[in-house]
């Protein structure tokens, strides 16, 4: 599998030049993003170059960092000077930042090499990647099933092997289930670990910045380069300390918590394989305990009442006077901004700014608005009140595997239920990482989610390797992209 | 109709805007200078660029600290930042961050002269938006005035005239420039007004529907503002209308009022806590530590002055009206017998060559208070009188030179009886003309002779005591 460290390896002892596998990976898009799609933006040239940049240095004799000269790519909602970023929208059509996003900044300082922009659900509002202005991405282990979403391209990309890694955006799941879809590594890290500054928001309280990797060395890798703390975001503290020194850490004794709630009422066959997982884990010494959770019914509503609030502010920008698209026939300035956002925007991105409105509008606050923020305390606490009790707790990452391609667009309430084992992570703003550990009758990949204690990276990431190595056949490549 | 005429009570409150004069913007680190080409003060933070994010500047916090602890408020021990969310060109991101769930300031006054308290609700801090330019057919936006720091000082509706509603906003100009927190330019917009105006029967207390009126650039059109709409809203209950709760512009060129929008045309803010903002957290220590660097206000000098000094209510309003006057005169009274002999020569003489407004706020002048004050004290121990000290003020104002380039030894103290009759029978002998003159009635005639007394006295003499004894000589002849 094309993982960070092997290319690094590959690299380090000139089995390849950055600029051999930097072609390498855009002939696997040409030839393969046709079918994926996880691709919206493919910068060719500018990889190239940075490409030939690590080529140098590793012809000099220099020591290159693990990041250094692995190709990857940004989900479309990451500022990049000078490049499109659409958030996979029509309203924001020719829009190229003046600026990097945090993230991009730090990466590129490393030598990363950026293969181009990953294909989204519309400002990350979705389940599927559908709601994309370029349509959705397939997902790599059968192309009629979706990615899933909102980082669906990001998945897909990993998945099919265009990537070594991605970076992709979580607001209620959008990593993980995605990630959980296509049978990769997601990480939402805790809130404030990763600026998100140069992210376009979508629900400023819930977003955070995260890896899809192959690997979970990989999500510790790229989470320790990403999760620094930046003055331009106030809410940014940075990672408390380093993951990936302490991967491998012994597991005896780690209390793993189920709470009974995020196990009821998913499919069978994903609860069959998350109960697989902890007996891995009891294999490994570790200790399962069962609680209760009864808050997490109030998750899914609270979520959406907050992430449509915000992004209803969020979203009040995009008017047609500064950037991207602009109706082509209007009469004064209320009709041209009413016209750019009726033409601009997507049916669920509409969806979201007028229910995000209608709860934030006089006589409506407090019985919505203010009811969810109170209740988003009472989920706080309540986690808190479980990890007195456990060090991690294991959930589902979804309660379906990832569903065939039409079927989120049809029912969008039945796709909203499909974040309900992911958002609970947001309100509280705590870490997860979704892992697979599994697959269907009909092979499609299920994953495990870990929930860690605010800035409990290290200690999910560790449980997660752990298990990736008691069980590596739960990881599989598929047909897609580059073989390394 | 036999109808007794009603007298009816103007009730007032405003809302008033003032620009913070920071360095820098309130969430970004451009400079906040008025003007300047269009669009060139801005960053893609302050453009509201998709995926920026607003950092707020501390120093936008100790201001808005100065102008609480200047108007008595209480500063809270938490703030929160809220999201105004509505839609205008000149708002890039379509919301305004401002405070609205928890205000930095709460409470406090402006004390005006009839000894009325004019109560505040509360003062927030906010962004300014930018501004839209109409020109060739077309409008454009620029941006630079967007993320300029704002204060809105929100008071109760305790005004009850036109006269205190004036004295408010000078007083809250006043003490925002004391406290060096803004320039308050009502010109330039650093100082912005909405006026809050309703009437009642005199001696009732229920509050009528009131209007709010937008758009005046100096106090005197606010003051034409609040009249014109306080006899339209009392015509209009007189002649059985009511009055419709609605946002009017005021009209310069016409001097009336007009609607802009209805009550049920009001935005509808949807405020919000803003996510990108952390808690703001005012520790106490940092709070008297400003309060330790606020100079001594306004109000508060001009006790001093009309208690301590026996200074006139009027001369003392004017000495505070500026701090720089206040502190010039306050280093010129160090040590002197009669502080208002200090005020009398700043009023008298040096505000004549003082012509403008600014001029006065400025307070350049060449002389020193240090050195009106040697003056003074060569008064206050009688060495010079009060005529030699005047003339001598103003060639120090001329030049800049101290008092005793002016005054050798020789003109310091006074000169007895009997020198000065000497030199008034002297004045009367050698002007035959003016004697003559003065005989006939023109009884303007004798200050040539004052005049010709106090030159060769070099000044010294006692202009009235000569003038009462050249009249007893030509009396007496």
């Amino acid at each position: 599998m094309g993982t960070i460290s092997k290319i690094h390896e590959m690299l380090t002892s000139k089995q390849v030049s950055c600029k051999e596998l930097t072609e390498s990976y855009l002939r696997g898009i040409e030839s393969d993003n046709t079918a994926l799609n996880a691709y919206v933006c493919v910068t060719g040239d500018e990889a190239l170059k940075t490409a030939e940049a690590v080529d140098k240095k590793i012809a000099a004799g220099e020591s290159i960092g693990l990041l250094e000269g692995v190709p990857m790519a940004l989900k479309d909602n990451m500022s990049t000077k000078g490049v499109l970023t659409t958030c996979c929208s029509k309203i924001l059509t020719g829009y190229k930042p003046i600026y990097d996003a945090a993230v991009w900044e730090l990466l590129k300082a490393q030598n990363a090499v950026m293969l181009g922009k990953t294909n989204m659900d519309e400002f990350a509002m979705g389940s599927s990647c559908e709601t994309s202005y370029f349509g959705g991405a397939a997902n790599p282990v059968d192309i009629d099933h979706v990615a899933g979403g909102s980082s669906g391209g990001s998945a897909s990309a990993v998945g099919g092997n265009l990537a070594a890694y991605t970076l992709g955006s979580d607001t209620g799941g959008s990593i993980r289930q995605p990630a959980s879809f296509c049978g990769v590594v997601g990480l939402k890290p805790t809130y404030g670990a990763v600026s998100r500054y140069g992210l376009i928001a979508y629900g400023s309280s819930l977003d955070q910045i995260g890896p899809i990797t192959k690997s979970v060395e990989d999500a510790a890798l790229v989470f320790d380069a990403i999760a620094k703390p930046d003055k331009r975001d106030s809410t940014s503290l940075g990672a408390k300390e380093d993951t990936y020194s302490k991967l491998d850490n012994d597991i005896k004794g780690l209390k793993i918590g189920i709470a009974r709630e995020y196990i009821d009422g998913v499919r069978d066959d994903v609860k069959e394989a998350v109960l697989a997982a902890a007996k891995v884990y009891e294999s490994l010494g570790a200790e399962i305990v069962y609680f209760d959770l009864p808050v997490l019914k109030f998750a899914l509503p609270v979520y959406y009442i907050i992430a449509c609030a915000e992004a209803s502010s969020n979203l009040g920008r995009y008017d047609g006077i500064r950037y991207g698209y602009k109706t082509a026939h209007y009469n004064g300035t209320h009709d041209m901004i009413c016209r750019t956002r009726s033409e601009g925007f997507g049916e669920e991105v509409k969806r979201r700014i007028l229910l995000g409105t209608y709860v934030l509008s006089a006589g409506y606050y407090d019985a919505y608005y203010k009811k969810a923020t109170d209740l988003r305390g009472t989920i706080i606490r309540a986690f808190n009140n479980a990890f007195e009790n456990c060090d991690v707790i294991l959930a589902p990452t979804v309660p379906m595997t990832a569903f065939e391609k039409g079927h989120a667009v049809s029912d969008p309430i039945e796709t909203y239920l499909t974040d309900i084992c992911t958002v609970p992570v947001n309100i509280a703003g705590l870490p997860g990482v979704s892992v697979p550990c599994g697959f269907n009758a009909k092979g499609m990949p299920i994953g495990m989610q870990l929930i860690g204690k605010s800035f409990g990276e290290a200690t999910i990431l560790n449980a997660a390797y752990k298990y990736q190595q008691a069980a590596p056949e739960k990881f599989k490549d598929t047909k897609w992209g580059v073989k390394l | 109709m036999g109808c007794k005429a009603v007298k009816y009570e103007l009730v007032s409150g405003f809302e008033t805007h003032i620009e913070l004069s920071t360095k820098t913007k309130i969430f970004c680190g451009c400079t906040t200078q008025f003007g300047g080409e269009p669009n060139t003060h801005c960053c893609p933070v302050c453009i509201g660029l998709p995926g920026t994010l607003p950092v707020l500047n501390r120093e936008v916090v100790r201001f808005a600290i100065k102008a609480g602890l200047a108007v008595h408020g209480k500063i809270a021990e938490v703030a929160k930042m809220d999201r105004k969310n509505y839609c205008y060109p000149d708002l890039a991101k379509a919301y305004q961050i401002s405070q609205l769930y928890a205000p930095l300031i709460i409470g406090g006054y402006i004390e005006l002269s009839n000894g009325r308290k004019i109560r505040l609700h509360h003062i927030h801090i906010e962004e300014d938006a930018g501004k839209l330019i109409h020109q060739h057919g077309d409008t454009y936006v620029d941006y630079n005035r967007g993320g300029v720091p704002l204060i809105e000082i929100v008071s109760e509706p305790d005004i009850r005239s036109i006269d205190e509603a004036k004295e408010y906003v000078e007083k809250l100009q006043q003490v925002m420039r004391w406290v060096g927190i803004s320039d308050c330019k009502m010109q330039e917009g650093s100082m912005r007004c909405d006026v809050n105006i309703s009437v009642r029967p005199e001696g009732t207390e229920k509050f009528g529907t009131r209007t709010e009126i937008k758009n005046m650039n100096s106090i005197t059109n606010i003051a034409r503002a609040m009249e014109y709409e306080y006899e339209r809203q009392v015509d209009l209950i007189e002649s059985g209308g009511k009055v419709v709760q609605e946002t009017l512009r005021f009209d310069d060129a016409t001097g009336t009022t007009s609607s802009m929008r209805s009550k049920e045309d009001a935005h509808d803010y949807r405020y919000f806590r803003d996510p990108d903002l952390v808690t703001i957290t005012i520790p106490r220590e940092e709070v008297e530590e400003l309060r330790s660097e606020m100079p001594e206000l306004p109000a508060d000098k001009f006790e001093r002055y009309t208690d301590e000094y026996e200074i006139p209510e009027k001369d003392a309003a004017l000495l505070t009206k500026y701090r720089s006057i206040s502190e010039y005169f306050d280093k010129a009274i160090e040590g002197v017998k009669s502080p208002k002999t200090v005020s009398n020569f700043i009023i008298g003489q040096i505000f004549r060559r003082l012509e403008t407004e600014a001029d006065k706020e400025v307070f350049d002048v060449a002389t020193t208070p240090e050195q009106l004050c040697e003056l003074v004290k060569l008064l206050d121990s009688g060495k010079i009188r009060n005529n030699l000290a005047k003339s001598t003020l103003e060639k120090m104002l001329d030049s800049g030179k101290g008092a005793t380039d002016f005054i050798s030894e020789s003109d310091m103290g006074g000169i007895d009886d009997s020198a000065l009759l000497e030199l008034c029978k002297n004045a009367v002998e050698g002007n035959p003309k003016a004697v003559e003159d003065y005989k006939n009635g023109k009884e303007k005639a004798i200050k040539a002779l004052v005049g010709n007394v106090m030159k060769n006295s070099r000044g010294k003499a006692d202009a009235k005591a000569a003038e009462e004894k050249i009249a007893q000589i030509i009396r007496n002849a």
